[in-house]
């Protein structure tokens, strides 16, 4: 579903992809793993249409349909999700009100009707019992004074409530303590199905004890510089990112 | 680029009440002096009394000079170039006293105001005035059954000479500032409204205020009066054609709240704005004040100011009573070259007197919005309280938001509150609501009514929603 060719990209005149190739298929789970500064911030934010990234050159194809093309929202209407790394306050929006919104405007780019009310309620109880969220989160405006842990489980009850064809969950983990992780990955694997897929950016392997990926990726100083089975986090966890920059190094040598 | 496309697309065709009804209009010359005042007066048939009050009103303007003040940049007003009354024709063969030339009708129904009583929203009686005069009342009979009187201006100085006189100018003399002067010289018409004791008005009484003739001022008085124990709820509307030259409106609103009466005072401004070059548009210089001035007496202002170049208004409240309760719900909003300086003034007198503020301004374009507010606490107001609330909200970075509170307390027991914020809509906001799917007007409509909805549900029901549309029609193309 989502082809990614020799994707580079810079900001502000700094190049932070140089050269990114990656292939995800329907069902797939995707782990991207590395360093801090070695673009995977980016390349979500790339795939997700954020406008300050240049793209220099290589092409993202998702069903067939140039991804670079297209408007955010566009994007968005046609499946793809990101989980942010840090949630935006929007005061004064409530919950219910904003995922309304999100949700009637994806059905109309599909030519459906918006939800009524009453079944729009009905979606949003379902899912909040399905992703464990605290009731009242609902009833808030969107993200403000949630803790950090309430901000990304809030994510993860967007992702369930949006049904994305592709996910890109940029460090969700990040900052959880063990429940509100468990909790986290609990959704993601409740929401996951056979024809949808999961690119997974973490920094530690222990989000992967709860996701299990198909492929890990490592990304490092712009390049994925390994790609492997599950194991491949579990070494990482144990040996840290050094022997794959060195890795890299003598490749860069030889 | 995209943003540019929009912010054209919107500034050009935005305003949707800028036509002019072609309609035969009595006008007298243009300028000031005795004389117009004179040929007001007698065009309306008034008592000797008014004429000494307009005269008088008149003489003192003449003392006084444009208050230098306000954080605005008003361009200097010929008074001399004004015509200060211009009527509608009214065809002379109308089967009834009650009938309305049509041409009338056609633009009411174009602002969406039928003056067919079987075809107006229901639970809403209506006062249209064009330019210096009232055109029609709707359900002025039905409400006549329960003791209530609304009518025009002019009819009530006509009808009900003596609670004109007993009430009119006691709550804004005409000695208050510089544009009450002039309004208390040249005001050609308005609304009246008397409730009497122990009535709780069964419907949403209103005035829509439409400017039509150019070249003119609009000078109009509503004064309200609810006696004890009573109840109103009353709603203005506001629009104008769309023209280059600046079109003066200086109006006056009294309140007068009785023992444990009520009275919620709801606007909906939406003068037109002036073109996205600053060209145009109407100066709305209004002063509006209630008091309080039974015991447990509650005054509560809600406005919605979208339109106009230039607004200068502090709807206020005097709290005379004891327990009295003064309320001012405002969002206002400038976009383009629009400039406001609006606020209010909560006057502490009686003791136990509580009062809340809370004021939302909105700056895009090149917008000025300022907030001016006063809470006065008199010595003998024990026990005063008093809740402030100054939002700003900014969109794009060449608009300005100011915040001019000034507390005055002269009671050790009074407790008075002022908390301020000032907020961005960010990149970060459009670019999260627009990767849910979100498109970047529909997240400003968003974030503006989620910002603003604690004074909307202030308004009442009917117009809430036109309150909200209004908002997105005044904003839209303001961030890209």
């Amino acid at each position: 579903m989502l082809d990614i060719k020799n994707l580079k990209a810079s900001i502000a005149g700094k190049s932070i992809l140089k050269g990114i190739s990656l292939h995800v298929k329907p069902g797939e789970i995707h782990a991207i793993m590395g360093p801090n500064g070695s673009g995977k911030s980016t390349l979500a934010s790339v795939l997700a249409g954020r406008e300050y990234v240049d793209i220099t050159d290589g092409t993202v194809s998702y069903f067939g349909k140039d991804l670079l093309g297209m408007s955010a929202e566009d994007r968005a209407k046609e499946g793809i999700f990101l989980g942010f790394q840090y949630p935006i306050e929007i005061p004064g929006v409530s919950m219910v009100n904003f995922m309304k919104t999100a949700v009637n405007e994806k059905r109309k780019h599909h030519g459906m009707d918006p939800l009524s009310a009453s079944d729009f309620l009905k979606l949003m109880r379902e899912k909040k019992e399905l992703v464990e969220i605290d009731s009242k989160l609902a009833n808030r405006s969107v993200n403000e004074g949630f803790s950090g842990g309430e901000k990304k489980k809030n994510e993860i009850f967007q992702m369930a409530m949006l049904e994305p064809k592709l996910a890109i969950l940029d460090e969700t983990d990040s900052g959880l303590d063990i429940d509100a992780l468990r909790i986290v990955a609990n959704g993601v694997n409740k929401i996951k199905k056979s024809d949808n897929s999961f690119i997974v950016i973490t920094h530690y392997q222990r989000l992967l004890d709860y996701i299990v990926p198909d492929v890990v990726h490592v990304l490092y100083d712009g390049r994925i510089v390994k790609t492997s089975g599950k194991e491949l986090a579990l070494e990482l966890e144990a040996k840290g990112y050094d022997w794959i920059k060195k890795e890299v190094e003598n490749d860069v040598v030889a | 680029m995209d943003q540019d496309r929009i912010l054209d697309e919107v500034t050009s065709g935005e305003y949707k009440y800028g036509f002019y009804s072609d309609i035969e209009a009595e006008q007298i010359q243009k300028g000031l002096n005795e004389d117009v005042i004179k040929t007001i007066s007698a065009k309306k048939e008034e008592p000797s009394w008014l004429l000494e009050f307009r005269l008088k009103a008149f003489r003192h303007w003449q003392t006084m000079k444009m208050p230098a003040w306000p954080n605005l940049k008003i361009p200097a007003i010929d008074y001399q170039d004004i015509i200060y009354y211009s009527a509608p024709r009214q065809k002379a063969k109308l089967n009834s006293l009650d009938e309305v030339d049509p041409e009338l009708k056609k633009t009411f129904d174009k602002l969406g105001i039928p003056l067919e009583e079987q075809k107006h929203l229901a639970g809403v009686a209506v006062d249209a005035v064009l330019d210096s005069v009232s055109v029609k009342t709707t359900f002025r009979e039905t409400l006549a059954e329960m003791g209530i009187i609304f009518c025009s201006f002019s009819v009530a100085v006509k009808e009900y000479p003596e609670l004109v006189k007993r009430y009119m100018g006691t709550v804004v003399p005409y000695t208050d500032n510089y544009f009450a002067a002039l309004n208390s010289a040249v005001f050609s018409d308005g609304s009246f409204c008397y409730v009497p004791k122990g009535v709780r008005c069964p419907m949403e009484l209103s005035t829509y205020f439409r400017i039509n003739a150019a070249n003119t001022g609009q000078f109009e008085r509503t004064l309200l009066v609810a006696d004890e124990e009573s109840y109103v709820s009353y709603l203005e509307g506001c629009t104008a054609p769309m023209r280059d030259e600046n079109q003066l409106h200086a109006a006056i609103v009294e309140i007068i709240a009785e023992k444990n009466a009520e009275v919620k005072y709801s606007t909906v401004q939406n003068w037109y704005p002036g073109d996205k070059d600053g060209k145009g548009g109407i100066f709305n210089f209004v002063t509006k004040r209630g008091m309080c001035r039974g015991e447990s007496s509650k005054i509560s202002w809600t406005q919605i100011e979208t339109g106009s170049a230039i607004t200068w208004k502090y709807p206020s409240c005097i709290l005379r009573g004891d327990n009295s309760i003064g309320e001012f719900y405002s969002v206002a909003v400038t976009n383009n070259y629009q400039q406001a300086d609006t606020g209010t003034k909560m006057i502490h007198i009686g003791k136990n007197t509580k009062s809340t503020i809370v004021s939302k301004g909105i700056s895009a374009g090149k917008g000025q919005n300022s907030y001016r507010g006063l809470v006065k606490v008199l010595k003998n107001a024990s026990n005063a309280r008093n809740f402030s609330q100054c939002d700003s909200l900014l969109l794009g970075d060449k608009c300005g938001a100011h915040t001019f509170p000034y507390l005055e307390v002269d009671n050790q027991t009074a407790v008075v509150e002022h908390e301020a914020t000032t907020s961005k809509i960010g990149e970060d906001q459009i670019f999260y609501c627009n990767q849910r799917g979100i498109s970047t007007e529909d997240a400003v409509a968003l974030i503006v009514n989620g910002y603003a909805r604690e004074v909307i549900n202030k308004l009442p029901m009917e117009f809430a929603v036109e309150a909200q549309k209004l908002l997105q029609i005044s904003l839209e193309g303001s961030v890209g």
